[in-house]
């Protein structure tokens, strides 16, 4: 490449983001479309453009799975990894990929043309397996589909000529309530909240006792307040749409089908605490929805519904930007989102101070769901009474669950809060059910006795995902998968988090590979405790979930991996010899050693 | 006026406004355990080792403000296994060969290892792949120690005015990286008068040529234990 070429290259980026370091994440995102991966030229220049050291640069792109600071291949193929993309058939697949291509997973073709990894879900698991090609998702993977890829790579075709279908999703919506069958046009929510005026309206949040539908289920009213309240004149919207737990695609579809509600939502937030500017932090998975957005962004912006003067008010200013997330699930939690906004690693912050008073670049921020704020619209028009006369004593309104798994029709269903496990699965058309995973992998695992439990705060709380296993399904390989993925996905800032995850995948990896002993549970249950103890964030506190509703559940799957031992070593000597053998290419009985006397001796 | 108090392990403890617990507690002369913690920065929270007990929910002492009348609890055997624990974490994650180490004896890792008598690694090793950096003329990084505390990080940018060290990587691959296209520590604008230099609690960041300096015996730790040393010194002795 000519001498230079990044120079030319940053400074365009620069302009672009009118030269601001907190969009340094942005910059890079856009940076590395060039070449796929961000060369050590690319990182020096821009940290030098905006003054930055560069090693803060280097940190970012390092904290990032969709950030490369080595080659990748031209195509970069990752497979969606959750559990339910695996009972879809995922590991056949990319084995059958890898084959046709010549090259194994986690490495670059000697051409340089592809690479083959895994990825964690991709929020698909409705129409999985999927996966993810220079970022763009596809969905509803088989053979026929992998093969025609491997046709498109070896063509060396550009991704925008491939056949537009791949790229396309469903939106399996099967059951509609209030939010999914609303047909009130863009503006029709704003106009009435405006009509009421801002303290008017915020009282009909408080009256509709919405909570958060991201999981945590704060009251959106109070977090609204608290922003109006905070002394500062520039105050901040943000939507959180890093929708990376686990068998959870509400958002997607949200986005997807409704995305004016959500953008209409967060206008409302705006004229309640007086915010100028709004963000969409959108996870890089939905890279696919973005176009879609932006003009759906650009035509309210033209019918007057954000910019100035918002319905004809004088001062009520406000407009969107949609920032992207790359490949970090720790950024769904809301103070790792506002510094990944700024531009840099998404480490949780420590709170107190919270968002509402300190958030974005210091500023008093709301950060809300994507579906909640959605929900906002259905208040404005119809106004908070009506909204929490549905659901429970403490959880008012509707839920969007993302339904996978073993069960017939896999999507989206809207239902009253406190529906119960038995009623969902009777709508999806599921039999056989031996446990339902709801809240993703930090969630709860549900056994057939407790089916008759409700999703609500006060009893199964959720953020959407609702996955199906039946009793083909062994429980331990659920909980291994949702345990390598906390390993992923910890931000490595706090000690429990960081090596706690990867204790517990490489116990279960041993119990996995028939090594377990009875002391390996004691040591897992120590491990889940202090996890859950002395984390910095939820992250770390709900990663041993799976695990310990596991062992309460369905112990027997976990004492099936289990030796006739009291102890066994974690070290394999064995495989401490597989290096030996792949170099000398041996695979002799000479060339192995008994890890363990047999137990029959 | 009177100042508020709280009770840590049933003893009160007056403390300022604002004030977190662990500050408060120091300043009264009692030590409660922190690697990332440093009296010249604001608190950091990630080493976990300041964990502390209070009404029930385990916390970081570090980061939670005293509040009048809470009942603290730090030094229990239920706290102190918790930390025990955090401690062998450490341990495993890196390449801690502490007879070997120049650092051993100066090693707040090693010293609080032996304070809550840790007699175990207890987990499998992680044995990370982390070369030494050798290439500055008068310092040496030896990245198997780190322990993320990014003390260094934090006086590197805010007492020394230069950045020469940052974080990349995410989870247990994270690492620390310096300010130079080359990863070399030579071709940052480090010094070895930087504050950088001696900030580190463990043995990553260690002077050339004066290894030995102090015999092993008559170093920091082999003199006094931990919990007294990481006190401060009481202002005008009376």
């Amino acid at each position: 490449m000519a001498l230079g070429a990044w120079a030319q290259r940053v400074d365009e980026t620069l302009t672009r983001f009118g030269r601001r370091p907190e969009y340094l994440l942005q910059m890079l995102i856009a940076l590395q479309e060039h070449e796929n991966w961000l060369p050590p030229e690319a990182l020096t220049t821009l940290a030098a453009a905006l003054d930055l050291p560069r090693a803060r640069v280097e940190g970012v792109v390092g904290f990032y799975s969709f950030l490369h600071a080595e080659p990748v291949g031209q195509y970069r193929l990752l497979f969606s990894d959750n559990i339910i993309d695996r009972m879809c058939g995922s590991e056949a697949l990319m084995a059958r990929l890898c084959h046709s291509l010549w090259l194994a997973p986690g490495q670059v073709s000697e051409d340089g043309l592809v690479s083959v990894d895994v990825t964690s879900c991709t929020g698909l698991g409705d129409q999985g397996p999927a996966m993810l090609v220079n970022g763009r998702a596809i969905a509803a993977l088989n053979e026929d589909r992998i093969d025609i890829i491997c046709e498109l790579i070896r063509q060396k075709l550009a991704l925008d000529a491939w056949p537009v279908e791949l790229f396309q999703f469903e939106k399996n919506i099967h059951q509609r309530d209030a939010l999914l069958s609303c047909t009130a046009l863009p503006g029709d929510a704003l106009r009435a909240a405006i009509a009421v005026g801002r303290d008017a309206w915020l009282s009909q949040m408080q009256a509709s006792r919405l909570r958060g539908r991201g999981g945590a289920g704060f009251t959106t009213a109070v977090k609204w307040l608290a922003c109006r309240n905070a002394p500062a004149t520039e105050k901040i919207v943000v939507c959180n749409a890093d929708e990376g737990e686990p068998g959870t695609f509400k958002d997607r579809v949200l986005l997807d089908a409704h995305a004016d509600l959500v953008f209409e939502g967060m206008t409302l937030a705006a004229w309640a605490v007086g915010a100028r500017r709004g963000f969409l932090y959108l996870r890089g998975e939905y890279l696919n929805l973005r176009p879609a957005l932006e003009a759906t962004l650009a035509r309210r912006r033209a019918e007057g519904w954000l910019g100035a003067s918002i319905g004809g008010v004088a001062g009520f200013d406000f407009d969107i930007e949609i920032h992207l997330g790359a490949g970090a699930y720790v950024c769904g939690e809301e103070t790792a989102l506002l510094e990944s906004l700024e531009g840099k690693r998404g480490t949780p912050r420590i709170r107190p101070p919270f968002p509402v008073t300190h958030g974005y670049l210091g500023l008093p921020t709301v950060v809300n769901n994507v579906e909640t704020l959605a929900k906002c619209c259905l208040i404005a028009l119809h106004g908070g009474a009506a909204f929490a006369a549905t659901g429970t004593a403490q959880s008012a309104g509707t839920k969007l669950l993302s339904v996978s798994g073993d069960c017939a029709r896999p999507g989206i269903y809207e239902f009253p809060f406190g529906v119960t496990v038995r009623q969902v699965l009777d709508a999806c058309g599921a039999s056989d059910t031996l446990a339902v995973q709801v809240g993703g992998a930090a969630g709860i695992t549900l056994a057939p006795y407790e089916f008759g439990r409700r999703v609500a705060f006060e009893d199964v709380p959720t953020a959407g995902a609702f996955m199906v296993f039946n009793d083909t399904r062994d429980m331990f390989e659920v909980a291994h998968n949702f345990v390598r993925f906390f390993a992923h996905e910890s931000c490595g800032f706090c000690t429990p988090c960081r090596v706690g995850t990867s204790l517990l995948a490489g116990t279960l990896d041993k119990l996995a590979e028939g090594k377990g002993s009875p002391a390996d549970l004691l040591e897992i249950e120590d491990l889940d405790r202090l996890l859950k103890q002395a984390s910095h964030c939820g992250l770390g506190s709900a990663a041993p979930n799976p695990v310990i509703d596991g062992l309460q559940k369905f112990r027997p799957a976990y004492e099936r991996h289990l030796m006739h031992a009291d102890f066994s070593p974690a070290f394999d000597l064995d495989g401490a010899l597989r290096r030996a053998r792949q170099i000398t290419g041996r695979d002799d009985a000479g060339a192995h050693l008994p890890q363990q006397p047999e137990a029959s001796r | 006026m009177s100042r508020s108090t709280f009770l840590l392990d049933g003893q009160s403890v007056p403390f300022d406004d604002g004030q977190m617990i662990l500050e408060a507690a120091r300043a009264a002369g009692r030590y409660i355990p922190h690697l990332c913690w440093h009296p010249d920065f604001p608190p950091h929270g990630s080493c976990k080792l300041c964990v502390v007990k209070v009404a029930g929910r385990h916390v970081s002492a570090c980061a939670t403000p005293a509040r009048a009348g809470a009942e603290v609890e730090s030094d229990t055997p239920e706290i102190n296994t918790e930390r025990r624990t955090l401690l062998q974490m450490l341990f495993v994650e890196g390449n801690h060969f502490c007879p070997a180490c120049e650092k051993s004896g100066d090693c707040q890792l090693q010293a609080m290892a032996y304070d809550l008598e840790m007699t175990t690694p207890r987990f499998r090793h992680f044995f990370p792949d982390r070369p030494v950096d050798a290439s500055h003329p008068e310092v040496l990084l030896d990245f198997n120690r780190c322990i993320y505390c990014e003390l260094c990080v934090r006086a590197s940018r805010e007492q020394d005015g230069k950045a020469v060290f940052a974080l990349t990587g995410r989870g247990i691959n994270k690492k620390l990286a310096v300010n130079a296209e080359s990863g070399r520590l030579a071709d940052t604008d480090f010094a070895a008068d930087d504050k950088a230099a001696r900030i580190c609690p463990v043995g990553v960041i260690l002077k050339k040529r004066v290894g030995f300096a102090v015999p092993i015996g008559e170093r920091t730790y082999d003199r006094a234990p931990l919990h007294e040393v990481a006190l401060p010194k009481p202002e005008g002795d009376t």
